[in-house]
Formats: C-alpha cells, sequence, structure tokens
C-alpha cells in the first residue's frame, strides 16, 4: 500500500466501539489487529498463535518474563520481522510483506531496547531524521538549496522545535548525540519518533536502566504524548509498577504465547500470569 | 574577542541553520572567496600553480567526493582513481567526438558518466558492508584501468595508448592545452570547486545528507526509521562518483593535458585520496579541503626547505619527504583521529571562550 493509498483507507475500524478508561479517556475503535502471529527462527518459535488488538488512543503494555518474545512481537509490528503465519490488519486492511522503512512511512514509529540514536550527528539532525517522510523537496531542489529544500527544511525543524520544547531537551539541540548521558539520549529517541507524527508509537523499554527520577519524568512524558497528541502507544516494559501506572490494556507473554491480555487489574489477578512470573514448572 | 555568538541573535530558522552561523567566521568566508578570485589569479606564478593550487583545487574535488561516501554514507571505496579515469576518459571521447561542445559542459558530463559508472559498482553495497565492500571497489579500481589501457576505443586508437586533451577555449579564453595561462586554469579550477563545495554542503545539510548519515551511524535504525537504504546507498554512490569524476576531468582536461591510465590513475591515487580525507577529517567539508592542502601542500613545502633552503641532494629529499610526510600522517592521527577538521572545532570551542579560562 503506498503512501497515497493510506491516504483514503479510513482511519478506524468503525465496526467496534471503543470503551472509557479508569481515568475517563474515551479509547477509540481498533487501529491494529494481529491474528494469530506465529514466528519461527529456524527451529526456535518465538511467538506462537498470538492474537490482540490495538485501539486508537490507548497505552497498550506487552510484558513478560525476559525471552517471551515482547520484542520480537513489536519487530513483527514494525516490519523488521515477517511472521510464518497469521496475519496482521492494519487501519481494516490486510498489511502485506514489506520492508520496514515501508511500514514507517505507513504510519509507525518507534525506539529500541538498545539505544539506536545515529551517534554521529545532532540531537536536531536525529529528530529531523524522524521526521524526513514529512520532506518531499527533489534532489535537485536540495542540491541548489532552492524552493522547496529550504522551506521545508525551516518548517519541519519549527515541528521538531515544538518536540524539543515538549520533550525539555532546548540545551541540548546542537549537541552531538554521543556526548549526551544515558536517560537523555533515551529521550532523544522518544523525540525522534515523535517527530514522524506517527499513528501507533512503539516503545521498547522505554525505561530500561534509568533511576526513578528518569523513569519518572519517563512517564509523564509517554502520557502527556498520549494525551496531548492522542498517539497510540504500544510499550514493553520490565518496571511492573510503572506498566500498571501507564496502561490502559496488557497482553503478558510467556514463552511466545499469550497468557494474559487485559486491564492491569484483569491481569494482575491471572493465575497464569503469576505462575508465570513467580515460576511454576512448565510441563 | 571577536570570536563570539554572543549578541549575535538568531530570529529565523533559516539563519539559526546557516553555514557560517558566527558572523567573524562569515566575514572571513567572503574575505577568503574575494581573495580567491580577485587578488591570487594576478599573483599567480607558472611555477607556483602548477606545483601546488591548480593540484590543490583539483583534489579538493575529489576529496569532497569520496567524503561523501566515506564520510557522510559510511561506505568505504578504493576506487576512487579508476572513477577519477572514467571522468578524464570520457572528457576525453566527449571532446574529441563533439569539438563544438562548451568545454565546461563536457566537464560537468563527464562527471555525470562517472555518476552512472559509480552507481554501477555501488550495488554491491547494497550487500557487503565495510572492509568487504572496499576490496569490491578495488574490483572497479583494476577492471576500468584494464579497460581504458586495453580497448583502443577509449583512447581512439592511439599509438601510444595515452589520450590527449586537444585545445578548447571558455569565452574565447584557450582553458586547456599546454598553451593555457595559469590565471584561466586556475579560474577554471576555482569556479568549479566553489561551486562543488557549495553543491556538496547543500546537499550535506539536508534530508540526503541526513539519510546518508543514518545509513552511516546505524543503518537497520535508519531503515526503521524510514530510510530507504537502496537510495540512500546509491545516491551517496552518484553523488560521489560524480565529484570524483569532474576531479579527474580537470585532473586531466586542464592539468595534465595527456594520461595514460595506469599510470594517472593508478590505486596510487585511490589511496592519496583516501588519505586526504582522513587526515583532514570524515564527514566534513572543511576537512575535504583540509587534507588537501595536507598532502598536496606539504610535499612541496619540504621541498622548498631541504632543496632550496638546505641545499640537500634532490633525491635525497625526496626520500626523506616521503619518510616526514608518512611520520606527520601518523603524528595527525594520534593526535587527533578524527582529523584535521576536529582540531579546528576544538580550536574553535577553545577561541570563544578566549581569553578567558571558563
Amino acid at each position: 500500500m503506498t503512501v497515497e493509498q493510506r491516504e483514503q483507507v479510513p482511519m478506524l475500524d468503525t465496526q467496534t466501539e471503543g470503551y472509557v478508561t479508569a481515568d475517563g479517556r474515551q479509547i477509540g475503535g481498533v487501529v491494529m489487529e494481529l491474528k494469530n502471529i506465529t514466528l519461527r527462527f529456524g527451529g526456535v518459535v518465538a511467538i506462537k498463535d498470538i492474537s490482540f488488538d490495538i485501539r486508537h488512543g490507548e497505552i497498550r503494555a506487552i510484558i513478560g518474563p525476559n525471552g517471551a518474545g515482547k520484542s520480537s512481537m513489536l519487530n513483527v509490528i514494525s516490519g523488521f520481522y515477517n511472521p510464518q503465519e497469521g496475519e496482521l490488519i492494519y487501519k481494516g486492511y490486510k498489511r502485506p510483506q514489506m520492508r520496514p522503512y515501508k511500514v514507517s512511512r505507513m504510519g509507525i514509529a518507534r525506539t529500541f531496547q538498545n539505544i539506536a540514536l545515529f551517534e554521529g550527528m545532532s540531537v536536531l539532525d536525529n529528530i529531523m531524521t524522524g521526521r524526513m517522510h514529512h520532506m518531499k523537496a527533489g534532489f535537485l531542489s536540495q542540491a541548489f538549496w532552492w524552493g522547496a529544500a529550504a522551506r521545508e527544511e525551516a518548517e519541519n525543524r519549527e515541528a521538531v522545535e515544538k518536540i524539543i520544547d515538549f520533550l525539555e531537551i532546548q540545551a541540548i539541540r546542537k549537541t552531538p548525540v554521543s556526548r549526551l548521558p544515558y536517560g537523555l539520549k533515551k529521550r532523544v529517541e522518544l523525540a525522534r519518533a515523535l517527530a514522524a507524527e506517527p499513528q501507533i508509537l512503539l516503545l521498547d523499554e522505554p525505561m530500561a536502566g534509568m533511576n526513578v527520577e528518569e523513569k519518572e519524568d519517563m512517564s509523564r512524558f509517554i502520557l502527556d504524548v498520549n494525551d496531548e497528541f492522542g498517539t497510540t502507544t504500544v510499550l514493553i516494559e520490565h518496571d511492573m509498577g510503572v506498566v500498571m501506572d501507564l496502561s490502559d490494556r496488557v497482553v503478558v507473554m510467556d514463552y511466545g504465547k499469550k497468557i494474559g491480555d487485559g486491564t492491569p487489574e484483569e491481569v494482575m489477578n491471572n493465575q497464569d500470569v503469576i505462575d508465570a512470573y513467580l515460576g511454576v514448572s512448565h510441563d | 574577542m571577536l570570536y563570539r555568538e554572543a549578541g549575535d541573535f538568531k530570529s529565523t530558522y533559516p539563519s539559526d541553520n546557516q553555514t557560517f552561523p558566527i558572523r567573524f567566521d562569515r566575514y572571513a568566508y567572503w574575505a577568503l572567496i574575494g581573495f580567491a578570485f580577485l587578488v591570487v589569479p594576478f599573483l599567480l606564478t607558472d611555477y607556483w600553480a602548477n606545483s601546488i593550487v591548480i593540484p590543490l583545487l583539483i583534489y579538493v574535488i575529489a576529496a569532497l567526493g569520496l567524503n561523501i561516501l566515506i564520510g557522510y554514507c559510511g561506505q568505504l571505496s578504493l576506487g576512487t582513481g579508476a572513477f577519477m579515469a572514467v571522468g578524464a576518459y570520457a572528457t576525453f571521447k566527449l571532446t574529441t567526438a563533439f569539438p563544438w561542445m562548451p568545454i565546461y559542459i563536457v566537464f560537468i558530463l563527464a562527471g555525470l558518466v562517472t555518476a552512472a559508472v559509480g552507481v554501477l559498482f555501488g550495488l554491491p553495497s547494497l550487500k557487503i558492508k565495510g572492509f568487504y565492500l572496499a576490496v569490491a571497489t578495488l574490483a572497479a579500481q583494476f577492471f576500468l584501468i584494464w579497460l581504458f589501457t586495453r580497448v583502443g576505443w577509449f583512447f581512439n586508437d592511439s599509438a601510444t595508448g595515452m589520450i590527449s586533451m586537444p585545445e578548447r577555449t571558455v569565452f574565447g579564453v584557450l582553458v586547456t592545452g599546454p598553451a593555457a595561462s595559469a590565471m584561466a586554469v586556475y579560474m577554471t579550477c576555482l569556479v568549479f570547486v566553489v561551486g562543488m563545495a557549495w553543491l556538496a554542503r547543500n546537499l550535506t545539510r539536508g534530508t540526503v545528507g541526513r539519510t546518508w548519515m543514518s545509513i552511516r551511524d546505524m543503518d537497520i535504525a535508519a531503515e526503521i526509521i524510514g530510510v530507504n537504504p537502496l537510495i540512500a546507498k546509491l545516491t551517496a554512490f552518484a553523488v560521489s562518483s560524480f565529484f570524483v569524476g569532474v576531479a579527474g576531468a580537470l585532473l586531466f582536461g586542464v592539468y595534465l593535458g595527456a594520461a595514460e591510465a595506469g599510470e594517472a590513475f593508478g590505486i596510487n591515487k585511490s589511496f592519496l585520496v583516501l588519505f586526504m580525507v582522513i587526515i583532514g577529517g570524515l564527514g566534513s567539508i572543511l576537512g575535504s579541503f583540509l587534507g588537501a592542502a595536507f598532502l598536496i601542500v606539504l610535499p612541496v613545502l619540504l621541498k622548498v626547505f631541504l632543496v632550496d633552503a638546505l641545499g640537500w641532494p634532490a633525491d635525497l629529499a625526496r626520500h626523506l619527504e616521503v619518510m616526514i610526510i608518512g611520520a606527520l600522517i601518523v603524528l595527525v592521527l594520534i593526535v587527533e583521529p578524527h582529523g584535521m577538521a576536529a582540531l579546528w572545532r576544538t580550536a574553535k570551542e577553545k577561541l570563544r571562550l578566549w581569553p578567558f579560562p571558563h
């Protein structure tokens, strides 16, 4: 599906009703539905027959012990892995197998578990790279810096500056990323993903390795992003306190299988989930 | 005291984003341009032109081209010499086939031909990376040189196997051939250097440049962000080869006048330009200038110093020269692994604080 075709696709699957969260936010219809996804690497089954949906405007968490297949799931959504079985329905249409850069053009942006910023570039350039899809100036226009290229650069800089303000990283906008401390790098990576103005934002352990204060900051940013831009967010996180506080619905995975799905309260009281985390013998 | 951003407020994004954000830099740049165009042509002697200034300008273009490929896009290439040969032979074929064609157009067309060849030899970069890609580009180096020395069509079946540049004029002024004046050759090279440096700066500051750098820094993340690696790598090869091709065209057209592929564009040339880029600074336009200056000017200065000032025999001086330059290259890379451009950046940061320590 090209970008042009995407524009014509209705935003939401209107057949399904949304719901209202505990804090009173209205969650819309299904944006993405994963049906019976199975992903194998040779003999290893990373994801076994998993189905769940992502609704417009919600914060959806994927949790599970190490090696449960959470990151693989995110890689499937962002198009980095192609599952052997199952289908992925995005905005009402089945998404064919496609390269990751095309998936990102369809409005899916992500951050990485191990920071994947462009170390040799400044913070500003990193975030501007995230905005690539909004810049259409031709090659010659850029070579001569004439017309569209110069205009777009300024327009998109303005959009990027809004994100910089939002995430409170004004002071470091011209600093090379390689000089930044870990916590700020995580924030810049979020900024780069946000710059694309995604329909679905995928966050792979946004709080890994942070201290309490940084975690609080990051949580606030995730909530603010969801609040202000209405961005649908899918996040993987190990800090249970954070997950339970932030997310509207949680998918729990263990050994590549889905063992729970529902609101944080439902999931916490699910016997399978408790077993997975506290450990019982797998027969 | 002049070197300050303080008080130089930017109120629009274009002005914040300009090439020389500091006022002093801007003045220095315009002064330098004025000096190069208005003063140098009248001071230039044949000796200075032929031993330093013309080769310097030509190698700056080649270094800019290779820097785009290696420094900005992270694709290692050892085929620079061969791509320069493509530019040179394209110039020769075009200008002998279409003698009426303006020679500047011929140089640009030669660059475009090289860009096409560069894309062809850049295709392996889609699958292989790093040192393996360097080895793959070596194939281009040897194959193209073999082609140019063996296939008669490329050198119009001349008995010597060499190509020689016919005389061409621009606005009635002779710019190629042995009779061309130093000033005309200098102005030709200068126009190309300024134009190409401007193109390089424009391409590296915008979306194209950012896609190149994202591929260099982390190609998998770049693809997930939305960079099409195929287009990013091949445009880098095309633009880089265009620059290198123009450099080759100028080297043959206005400087050497006659050339034989194996001798003028061998693997030594590839390494020479690679050293310029590494010493000057990867991923820096200024670095391309500094690197080319280092490797072109230094040998001449050493020769002047050893032979003319100290009166040493010429052959001894030549051997020593190689050793000294080798040692200096190692020294520069130990002191500043990121090249002379990084040295300049550090100096600038210090200058901003000077004369106060904090």
